[in-house]
């Protein structure tokens, strides 16, 4: 579930060492947002390690070994509010192999804040976690410049990077894309502006998170995956079933001609139960309990949607995936697919190409995707999924891969509706 | 807006106003994510049960259940890892609010498995927190659950900041945090191999705050020792520990009286009161608003012993 108005959920990713972690610590800290006991921790573990100043990075970088290796090993969540929002961060690892950590913290927020290091210019990772962001639908990219300190406050180092990520992106769909010359070792343009980028007119990078509007939720339609049948039964006659689920998309009234799919048998809406009472209209993200006029056989796995508004229904689906798994994807097997609250078996129809992801060229011809990958493939499913483009909705557009065997999540999926090569 | 209206027009056309620290529409959401969570749990487990101390954040949990799935009852029975060194206020509290819910209510004790034998202490008086774990364990074993929902939260605490909503735990209900399952949208795998479980928290997302803000919303009840009362206490390392029976002053400690609350409620040898006036769920939010220390940092000596004290009981199969 994305933000509301008054909470920006947003990720922060990019290089290992960019400096990610200690952008947090920083924005935490001249936020005014530690704990007095939190920063005694830190500064007792940055005198172990010897630092002559308070290691900013150690407020986030929690797991032991974590601060045995000085990096960020997984998602760490933070909670912070300022004078204007509250914010949710999922701080995540720059090593390649913990990419699917960003993957995991990038599929619910906002914004990415993308981090590169002023004096090593563009990374590989950079432009991945771009892409990465991209095709999570992320609608807003902000890409840090740090330790603008090491390269003496440079404009030109800032503008040269701005100029290449501008060019990248040239392709990827981000609504807005801006760009802050940072120090979070000096502090600054993190909360404080510094005195050192006097050319910098753009605002800091709190002012920027504080003041970005929030994600509208894109999709309108009506979309209600059903997650439960109540046991007990409605109504005076105590006759009607009780549908248990999230409306995901768009809002829902009594009276309203509604559909279930996958069978496309019609009702009405009866009635919205809540513990707090019967409501004449609700909408997302609220979990309610649906009544209908007709008793029709639904379960788990089914979509109620508008009668005029129905989402797709295939067995054939065409999607962007970004591979999880150190085991490579094996196109002959099954796998199986997690969608809303449906999961079904799928096998891999054909691979249509992998993306390079520095040039983001589409290598044809390939026959699995490796840990790390992103490319586009098409699925064929043992019942049909109910589903919308990812762009379009990111509930009923998103899906996982989980392999049988080891159970283990391998891959994150976006459905693309349009014609494969779209 | 007022709140009835807001029920009426649901969510879209919350909180485009306010910036008041105590505005609470994303109540709203958090609420309505972690009902969510309840109920794919639920549908994807086989056995699952709740964990209810008759602390403020499991007292949040029956609400959420009760949101989730009323009229029907729990799908799932409360279970409680008693470590017979609990606050007589808080039991009194647990055993009357899973009545009054009509839910049944399982206790599991500690000193249970320090007379069987599998539990063994290193001293007497050592505290019981640590080993609630192997009595956690044991009944998850002998109830064969493969799901504990838990009122965990992960601004409490940085080992739990790092752990998903849905935490795989295996055969042995150890957490390995270098190996967790990608947490995708809100698309959780609930596949388990035999004897492996996961550990289910539905308010991951939210702070001490949101918690004080709901049971205020919500107007939930809570035990008295989370008020203003006087109590004898000893100054220790920062920390005000409570005289009791079972937590005596040391030679050369002054007792002293002072007005308390508690922020956390667990086992009495581990956790502390914060001075404090508040009387009132809303003195409490105004408190929590300005407090400088962390809601553990304040209260708990088991996170003390060291850096990474929560991480090592949580890898052994703690809450």
């Amino acid at each position: 579930m994305t933000s509301t108005v008054d909470t920006l959920r947003f990720t922060t990713a990019g290089s290992v060492d960019d400096g990610k972690s200690t952008l947090i610590g920083r924005l935490l800290y001249d936020s005014k947002s530690i704990f007095e006991d939190q920063l005694a921790s830190v500064e007792s573990a940055s005198n172990k390690r010897g630092g002559n100043r308070v290691d900013l990075s150690l407020l986030t970088d929690g797991l032991t070994a974590e601060r045995e290796q000085g990096i960020t090993i997984d998602v760490a969540y933070r909670y912070f509010t300022s004078a204007k929002r509250r914010f949710i961060i999922a701080d995540t690892p720059g090593h390649e192999q913990y990419t699917r950590n960003m993957v995991t913290g990038a599929s619910t927020a906002d914004l990415t804040v993308i981090l590169v290091d002023a004096a090593k210019g563009l990374q590989t990772q950079s432009r991945r976690h771009a892409i990465i962001a991209s095709l999570l639908g992320i609608p807003h990219v902000v890409l840090a410049v740090n330790k603008m300190d090491a390269v003496g406050y440079s404009q030109s180092v800032f503008e040269d990077i701005r100029s290449e990520f501008t060019h990248f992106c040239r392709d990827l769909a981000f609504a807005e894309l801006d760009f802050i010359p940072v120090s979070a070792l000096e502090g600054d343009m993190v909360v404080e502006r510094g005195d050192k980028l006097g050319w910098y007119a753009g605002p800091t990078l709190l002012e920027l998170l504080e003041t970005t509007r929030a994600a509208e939720a894109s999709a309108r339609e009506f979309r209600f995956p059903v997650q439960r049948v109540a046991q007990t039964r409605f109504g005076n006659a105590l006759d009607t079933r009780g549908y248990m689920g999230r409306i995901e998309s768009g809002r829902v009234s009594v009276g309203d001609s509604i559909a279930v799919l996958p069978s496309g048998l019609t009702a009405r809406v009866k009635d919205i139960v809540t513990l707090d009472g019967s409501l004449a209209t609700a909408s997302a993200p609220k979990s309610v309990t649906l009544l209908l006029d007709t008793q029709l056989d639904i379960s788990r796995g089914d979509l109620i949607a508008h009668a005029d508004e129905l989402p797709t229904v295939s067995n054939q689906i065409t999607a962007n995936l970004a591979w999880m798994s150190a085991q490579p994807l094996d196109a002959s097997r099954r796998y199986l697919i997690k969608h809303t609250t449906q999961t079904v078996r799928a096998a891999i129809e054909g691979i249509d190409y992998r993306l390079d992801v520095n040039t983001l060229a589409r290598e044809t011809g390939v026959t699995t995707f490796k840990l790390n990958d992103i490319g586009r493939l098409r699925l064929k499913t043992l019942k049909p999924l109910i589903t919308d483009g990812y762009r379009a909705n990111r509930a009923t557009g998103s899906f996982i891969l989980i392999d049988e065997v080891t159970n283990q999540t391998v891959a994150a999926g976006m459905i693309s509706n349009e014609a494969a090569h779209g | 807006m007022n709140a009835v209206l807001k029920q009426q027009v649901g969510y879209e056309s919350f909180g485009t106003t306010s910036n008041d620290a105590l505005a609470n529409d994303h109540l709203d959401w958090l609420e309505s994510e972690a009902i969510h969570i309840m109920r794919e749990v639920v549908a994807e487990t086989k056995n699952p049960a709740l964990l209810f101390s008759g602390g403020k954040d499991s007292i949040v949990m029956l609400r959420l259940a009760e949101k989730a799935f009323r009229p029907d009852r729990f799908p799932f029975p409360l279970l409680h890892i008693d470590t017979e060194h609990n606050f007589p206020e808080v039991i009194e509290f647990r055993d009357r609010r899973a009545a009054e819910l009509g839910e049944k209510l399982i206790v599991r004790s500690v000193q249970d498995g320090i007379d069987s034998g599998r539990i063994v202490l290193r001293r007497p008086d050592e505290s019981r927190n640590v080993h609630q774990t192997v009595t956690l364990l044991d009944a998850i074993k002998e109830f064969e659950f493969d799901a504990l929902f838990g009122g965990a939260r992960r601004d409490e605490e940085k080992a739990r900041a790092k752990e998903r909503i849905l935490s795989h735990r295996d055969e042995f209900g150890q957490w390995d945090p270098k190996n967790q399952r990608p947490e995708l949208w809100d698309l959780f795998n609930a596949r388990l191999n035999p004897g492996e479980h996961f550990r289910a928290f539905p308010i991951s997302n939210w702070t001490e705050l949101d918690v004080w803000q709901y049971i205020a919303r919500e107007k939930l009840a809570v035990p008295s020792i989370y008020f203003a009362h006087q109590r004898e206490v000893v100054e220790r390392r920062g920390l005000l520990v409570p005289v009791t029976s079972l937590t005596p002053p040391r030679t050369g400690e002054a007792v002293i009286t002072r007005n308390v609350r508690f922020r956390t409620v667990g086992d009495i040898t581990c956790t502390c009161p914060v001075a404090s006036d508040a009387a009132t769920v809303d003195a409490i939010l105004a408190e929590t608003l300005v407090t400088r220390i962390t809601e553990r940092g304040a209260t708990r000596m088991d996170d003390q012993t060291s850096d990474a004290s929560m991480e090592l009981r949580k890898k052994e199969g703690y809450f």
